[in-house]
């Protein structure tokens, strides 16, 4: 059973071979206190043709029914572990809303040993898709070994190999997202997304006088712990590219200042600390090295760039009107961002190095802060019209926008790791009202809350974990 | 005015833990004021009906302006009222003042913080245009995080779209 790296967009398919790999730590809070090594199971080779599939831009799109028995123990001390990445497993493949699974209690079949043969005249008597199989043992030294297989039941075979992975206890939870991106990209033919964290403010309080502070959490709301704490007002983080750091607005000193806080130190810096004034919406550039933010002077915000290697400040926009909300393109050449020197909030694109600007938005109503895809396809915005608040999504040139939510207020959309799910912030109206996450395909399907605590606002999706 | 009697209340809780911050601006955050966010405090408020106390100035004169859904523009009434601060705050050169500026819920928080900025920076303007000095006057925007009205509908939208002139000790920044 030799150990070989993961293969990110075809796992299961045995395309790859090489070296295992050590995992870097995002940040001491989710430290992975040793790595995830991850290694094909078996040689068989898989069969490329007529797999269940799902593609993911079909307008109508019934979820593809798979079943997922528990996961068996191999060992007696990884009963509970198993149930609990079953568990996540079908919560996050069921939560994309384009598969479905169908219900323990339906099942004909008994699933009792990894590697017995599969009796596959079972499942597809309940019509079964796919199957996934997967078994956990627990090493001497507490450590967790996880396998699994995912199976085209009508064609009575597995998909490639299978796939281990191995961790402490602790990685469970990561382990049971890798399996489902697994699978996900299997089905979908998409990037993964699942084996990710969300940075957001979370809030307590009476609307009047509401508490903020930094948290982070599993993309599915598991795992939260505070970054901050409620002292002072603090906004719109946003993650590296390399997912090691944020960046956040605080009104620490009292006035609004943008600030960098290293994930694995804990520690914050002031950025820009330009005495008399507001700083905010700070946005790194892919390669980290640069933070694109708005600066108020006299009432007047537009947007400026800071080399973080050299401090120096450069002028994006210089116009009497509010420029802000800047969103780098995935290749760092270009900022989207959004301004009302048209007489109402609209999105444009320039030059990472500023100058002239092309307006991209053009249909009736307000619309603001663009965020660029990590695919580079489209830009989400939120738009304002009639009273309500919309996510929506468009082109780069503005092209075939899509509204996919609409409520008294949703704003602040965020991208997963591969651009096909979006996070946002929705508020619910009046003195009771409270903000809260939700998630939505960029069809607009699979709209639900994120679980958390309390009320959450302003998320930002971190780049998939190593 | 009922929303008066609210503030002077809040208000006088704040004076209780006056300030003794040495740039006399207080650390903005949960501590939210009266008309004003921040929690900057500027020692004893006194009377409403004594003219030379910054209760007067809040209350008597008026500390808060309000604007249209938004705009940065002074009506006609925000610039009756921001004349009178101005000259008490002319007659008055031992206080500085902090102009937040706040905006309602109906748009984006970023956004919003701009447009705060742009309010508290017009009350700035017109206060130095009548006279006041400018290194007495501080600005600060809190968006749409700091309402005064909850509701959902225009009668708190209003309330919210405001420019409020928190007055501090010192004499001058």
């Amino acid at each position: 059973m030799a150990k070989t790296e993961l293969s990110v967009e075809h796992p299961l398919a045995n395309r790859t071979s090489g070296i295992g790999r050590t995992v870097r730590a995002l940040s001491r809070r989710m430290l992975l206190a040793a790595s995830l090594s991850l290694a094909a199971i078996s040689a068989t080779p898989g069969f490329a043709q007529s797999r269940p599939h799902i593609t993911f831009d079909d307008p109508v799109i019934e979820p593809l029914p798979y079943a997922l028995p528990a996961f068996v123990a191999e060992s007696g001390g990884a009963a509970e572990i198993a149930q609990a990445i079953t568990g996540v497993v079908a919560s996050d493949l069921s939560g994309t809303g384009l598969m479905a699974q169908i219900s323990p209690a339906a099942y004909i079949s008994a699933y009792s040993s990894f590697d017995a043969p599969v009796a596959y005249a079972d499942w597809k008597a309940i019509n079964a898709q796919v199957l996934i199989t997967g078994a956990v043992g627990m090493g001497g030294d507490g450590r967790i070994n996880v396998k699994f297989r995912l199976h085209d039941v009508f064609a009575g075979t597995t998909y490639g190999d299978g796939l281990q992975f191995a961790g402490g206890q602790g990685d469970w939870r990561r382990i049971a997202h890798k399996i489902s991106d697994a699978i996900y990209q299997e089905i979908t033919g998409e990037g993964p997304y699942f084996d990710s964290r969300v940075v957001f403010v979370s809030e307590s309080g009476p609307k009047d006088a509401r508490l903020k502070q930094l948290a982070i959490m599993d993309y599915d709301g598991a795992n939260v712990q505070s970054l901050t704490d409620t002292s002072t007002i603090v906004m719109s983080p946003r993650f590296s590219a390399q997912g090691n750091k944020i960046l956040f607005t605080s009104f620490e000193t009292g006035f609004p200042r943008i600030k960098e806080m290293d994930l694995a130190s804990g520690k914050s810096r002031a950025l820009a600390d330009l005495q008399g004034n507001m700083t905010f919406a700070p946005r790194f550039s892919p390669d980290g090295d640069t933070v694109a933010f708005s600066l108020e002077q006299d009432g007047n915000t537009d947007i400026y760039s800071m080399s973080l290697s050299s401090g120096k400040l450069r002028q994006l926009t210089n116009a009497p009107s509010i420029e802000t909300a800047p969103s780098f393109s995935p290749d760092g050449s270009q900022i989207a961002f959004e301004s009302d020197r048209s007489g109402t909030q609209q999105i444009y694109i320039m030059s990472a190095s500023g100058g002239e600007a092309t307006r991209v938005s053009s249909g009736e109503g307000r619309y603001s802060t663009p965020v660029w895809s990590p695919r580079g396809d489209l830009i989400a915005f939120t738009k304002q019209g009639s009273g309500r608040f919309f996510i929506g999504v468009m082109r780069t040139d503005g092209s075939e926008e899509r509204l996919l939510t609409s409520s008294y207020l949703d704003e602040g959309p965020t991208w997963s790791p591969n651009g096909r799910v979006i996070m946002f912030t929705r508020e619910s109206p009046g003195a009771t009202g409270t903000a809260q996450l939700f998630s939505v395909d960029i069809s607009g399907r699979a709209l639900h809350p994120v679980p958390t605590q309390g009320a959450a606002s302003a998320p930002a999706w971190s780049p998939l974990l190593p | 005015m009922q929303k008066i009697s609210t503030i002077f209340l809040l208000v006088g809780a704040l004076a209780l833990s006056a300030c003794n911050n040495p740039n006399g601006f207080g650390k903005g955050g949960a501590n939210g004021g009266a008309g004003g966010a921040g929690g900057i405090s500027g020692g004893a408020l006194g009377d409403p009906s004594n003219p030379n106390s910054p209760a007067y100035f809040a209350q008597t004169l008026g500390d808060t302006v309000r604007f249209v859904v938004d705009q940065s523009t002074l009506t006609p009434e925000a610039q009756a009222t921001l004349t009178k601060q101005a000259a008490w705050m002319v007659g008055h050169p031992g206080y500085t003042a902090t102009i937040e500026g706040h905006a309602d819920e109906q748009g984006t928080e970023e956004y919003n913080l701009a447009l705060g900025a742009r309010r508290a920076s017009a009350v700035q303007q017109y206060l130095i245009a009548q006279g006041v000095m400018g290194n007495r006057l501080k600005t600060v925007s809190y968006g749409k995080l700091r309402p005064i009205a909850t509701c959902a509908d225009e009668s708190c939208f209003s309330q919210n779209r405001r420019a409020v002139t928190v007055l501090g000790a010192g004499a001058g920044v």
